[in-house]
């Protein structure tokens, strides 16, 4: 990147994915296209199984073993990107279950080293950057976290952690993958008020993926509706919640605010 | 299960298992691919040449005659003579017999040892259930080919004593296996529903409990007696087995052993036989592993 | 526990200390006494409790003829009129002493004459455990890399022939080309690594057999690991993310199962001695048991179960060393 300034947008474009089952080509997203703006949290949600966490995978190549992208590409700021090199540089991800994301017998400096080494930052830098961000995330006595393996950390830590790591990486986009949906209510709150105070801070354009309707109203700017790997609406947050076009759209709603008796999608 | 996985095992029947097959015999030669196929066919020549060899070799396996002492092959004596002039091939379809059987007799034993020893451990359970494996443990954990030499050391030299050496090295595995199906069967409504109508425990057990365990224990058998074949020779070939002039394999390297530079195939067509023999097992037991019971890949050797 | 509790609780963390890696070696090493002597019950009472009769033995071995006069006195020379607890323990006493008793053949003292033969052996072991893993783990991670494809199916090739062929048989084919057509290797004896070559090749073949499919089902499973893909989401190398967190992961089981292997290739080693003439303990272990000498095979035994247990335990530090839940998780346990 030789731009002086930040980039302004990420755009998956038709965005196609594919597996193989017994034998037969099975479609599992198909023709997404999203948009994300630096600053913007987009939301991505939709049912269990609609494929939403695979699109975001499978724009950054990351797709599951046997699940393969089929079309589709990557721009930022209209140029088109491989997703081999944008990987942690340009877009970083957080996952859900944070726990299972760590490698279980290596400490937390040594995940935290691993990124800046790729990405060729300077040695001196690269503790610093990383302390500045733990304490970002909200994690104190970071000297301890740093020598810790994830089975002895909690859900909770392991999470900022990984928080951490994406922005210490200084990647202006953000992919979160359900990041609240395996925590204690308590510290999923935590983590939403983190997220929300850090994107806005460091401006960053976040694709966040959820099924939580709550999640997207505590935390989206604008709104991609997914059912059976297809975008059906997208829209700013408001009118999806006050004005929401598409039937599975209103599914959504409708068993979200069943839960808060009195109110039902307009 | 994370919304990744859920993606993908969602509307169709990606439901992590293998395809369904048919059971049955004929269906397994039907859908094996051509080395077990080939391997299922040498296994069953091996065998019936082991079974019906004191009527179907060309000649005495035991006539020693120094005049026609190491020849090569010929007509009449299809792979040569050995050093006393015995017509190896006959030598080799009876120490198929020899060498087969033993490792046969070893493993009923290993079999019947492990489901008697194992199915005790997982019926009874409790102190008696730990105190078993506790043992079993411990001959898990040993070498087998030390243990092995011990017992021979101990009993004495002789196939008997070695077949019961090796029987005696590798129950454990069979009995912890069994042990863990009968634990995992034991609570079920079947069983209950067995003591109740008034079966013993032993009727119980025979009944309900063995089949369930017949099929692993049958995979794990064919896994392993590759293996064990390998183990009976290897104590042969160090003159700890049979004894001259009783043809087998092992001991027919070990008698080549002085004509290795002048006549190398006296050597090399026990060791060839040993190998083919071992190497249909195996593959059998492959075919039969992934097809009744994938799970089972872990290696376990000794 | 609730999330409150959970949140005060904070995190249960431990500084990792070299103290907690010596604890772990301390305990270990605790066990090598008792497991010896269990063993050594085990063996004692084996070989007493045994078919053959060590008196009558020994006076075939000295060429006395078995008058009952003479198997009196042997009985007594050799303390078998005495109950079998005080035999044992004249045994154990004699044997914390390392005075495993005299040779029913030689008549010589038999530890010193095994730790003669036994480094040899245990040379011999080693090489082809080296060979083993130097071998095996290029393979398995090669097969693993290009899954299904060409290199896979050569290592699984291999792999199935090198758990059919009998080593023995194996040593002597080699012996064969290397020696006898080729001349590059010599045949017999112990003298330099050209000598060590061939025998340690035939008995590593088949565990380099094992190791490489267990390697190479390790790094598939691996490699399917959250982890994994979260590193390739970090933005590291495909070679960095197969080095740091697929192999890295998948050598965890073979640290294991390497402890399984020295049994095996230490009785490898026993029975190729004698195809390649390598002045090592299994002659000596072999004639021992033709001749039924009952303190050969003893110690021996005794001897060869102590080389094992010791093995193992190296093998459980280093696998400590390499998994920290293992190491760390011990110091919680009650």
């Amino acid at each position: 990147m030789t731009s002086s300034q930040s980039p302004r947008r990420l755009v998956i474009r038709n965005l196609g994915v594919e597996t193989t089952r017994h034998g037969v080509a099975v479609t599992l997203v198909d023709d997404v296209s999203l948009d994300v703006r630096a600053g913007e949290t987009l939301a991505l949600v939709g049912a269990s199984g609609c494929g939403k966490s695979l699109t975001c995978a499978a724009s950054l190549d990351a797709a599951p073993p046997g699940v393969r992208r089929t079309t589709g590409s990557i721009a930022i700021d209209g140029v088109e990107q491989a997703p081999a090199d944008i990987r942690g540089r340009l877009v970083a991800t957080i996952l859900q279950n944070p726990r299972s994301a760590f490698n279980p017998v290596r400490t937390m400096r040594q995940h935290a080293m691993e990124g800046p080494a790729a990405r060729g930052a300077p040695a001196a830098s690269r503790e610093q950057r990383v302390r500045a961000a733990m304490a970002d995330a909200g994690l104190e006595d970071v000297d301890r976290i740093l020598d810790l393996h994830p089975f002895e950390m909690s859900g909770g830590m392991l999470q900022r952690m990984m928080i951490a790591l994406a922005l210490a990486s200084g990647a202006p986009f953000l992919f979160a993958d359900e990041p609240t949906t395996d925590l204690d209510l308590i510290v999923q709150r935590d983590i939403l008020n983190l997220l929300l105070r850090l994107t806005r801070r460091q401006g960053l354009g976040v694709l966040l993926v959820t099924h939580d309707m709550g999640v997207v109203a505590a935390l989206a700017d604008r709104v991609a509706v997914m059912d059976a790997g297809r975008i059906i609406e997208t829209a700013p947050v408001m009118d999806i919640f006050n004005r929401p076009t598409h039937p599975v759209t209103r599914n959504l709603l409708d068993a979200h605010l069943s839960l808060y008796p009195g109110r039902s999608a307009a | 299960m994370t919304s990744l996985d859920g993606e993908l095992t969602g509307d169709l029947a990606g439901d992590g298992l293998p395809p369904p097959h048919a059971h049955g015999r004929a269906s397994f030669w039907r859908e094996a691919r051509w080395p077990a196929r080939m391997a299922a066919v040498v296994a069953c020549a091996l065998a019936l040449i082991a079974i019906l060899s004191p009527w179907v070799t060309p000649h005495d396996p035991n006539a020693v005659d120094l005049a026609i002492r190491l020849q090569p092959a010929d007509a009449v004596y299809w792979l040569g003579t050995d050093h006393l002039g015995r017509d190896i091939l006959s030598r080799l379809m009876a120490g198929a017999a020899v060498s087969l059987g033993s490792v046969a007799v070893a493993m009923a034993l290993i079999l019947t040892a492990g489901i008697i020893i194992g199915g005790t451990a997982g019926f009874l359970g409790g102190r008696v259930d730990q105190a078993i494996m506790r043992v079993a443990d411990v001959f898990l954990t040993f070498p087998t080919i030390v243990m092995a030499l011990f017992m021979v050391g101990a009993l004495g030299v002789g196939l008997t004593n070695v077949i019961i050496a090796i029987a005696v090295t590798h129950w454990a595995w069979y009995a912890r296996m069994v042990r863990g199906i009968v634990l995992s069967l034991r609570r079920r409504d079947f069983i209950a529903a067995s003591r109740l109508a008034g079966a013993s425990p032993a009727q119980t057990f025979v009944r309900h409990l063995l089949p369930a365990t017949m099929a692993q224990l049958l995979v794990l058998a064919t896994l392993d007696i590759g293996h064990i074949m390998l183990h009976v020779s290897g104590l042969s070939f160090l003159g700890l087995g049979v004894t001259a002039p009783t043809a087998e394999w092992g001991v027919m390297i070990a008698d080549a052993r002085e004509y290795v530079w002048t006549e190398p195939l006296l050597m090399f067509w026990p060791g060839l036989a040993l190998f083919i023999s071992v190497m249909a097992l195996n593959t059998l037991g492959d075919a039969l592993r992934d097809r009744l019971d994938p799970s089972l890949r872990a290696e376990h050797g000794h | 526990m609730s999330a409150l509790a959970r949140r005060n609780q904070g995190v249960e963390s431990r500084r990792r200390t070299d103290w907690t890696m010596a604890r772990f070696i301390l305990r270990r090493l605790l066990l090598l006494p008792v497991m010896l002597l269990a063993a050594s019950v085990v063996i004692f009472l084996m070989l007493r409790l045994g078919p053959s009769d060590p008196a009558l033995d020994y006076l075939r071995l000295s060429r006395v003829p078995p008058t009952p006069q003479a198997l009196d006195e042997a009985r007594r020379a050799l303390g078998l009129d005495l109950p079998l607890i005080a035999q044992y323990a004249d045994w154990l006493w004699k044997a914390l002493r390392l005075d495993f008793g005299q040779s029913y053949v030689t008549s010589r003292p038999v530890l010193p004459d095994l730790l003669h033969y036994l480094p040899a052996t245990l040379q011999l072991a080693g090489a082809a455990l080296v060979i083993t893993l130097a071998v095996s783990v290029p393979l398995g991670v090669w097969a693993a890399r290009y899954r299904d494809g060409l290199p896979d199916q050569i290592v699984r090739l291999i792999a199935a022939i090198g758990v059919s062929m009998p080593n023995f048989w194996l040593g002597f084919l080699l012996a064969l080309l290397f020696s006898v057509h080729l001349g590059w290797l010599p045949a017999m004896g112990r003298d330099g690594w050209s000598s060590l070559i061939m025998p340690a090749a035939a008995i590593s073949f088949m565990t380099l057999s094992i190791n490489a499919r267990l390697l190479r089902a390790s790094m598939l499973e691996a490699a399917g690991q959250r982890h994994v893909a979260w590193a390739r989401l970090r933005g590291l190398s495909p070679r960095t993310v197969e080095r740091s967190h697929v192999l890295r992961n998948a050598l965890l089981p073979v640290i294991t199962a390497t402890g399984m292997y020295v049994g095996e290739l230490i009785g490898g080693a026993l029975v190729i001695e004698s195809i390649f003439g390598w002045p090592g303990v299994g002659r000596y272990a072999v004639s021992a048991i033709f001749n039924r000498d009952y303190p050969v095979i003893q110690c021996f035994t005794l001897l060869m179960v102590a080389i094992f247990v010791i093995c193992n335990l190296i093998v459980d530090i280093i696998y400590a060393w390499a998994d920290p839940r293992v190491r760390l998780a011990a110091e919680s346990a009650p």
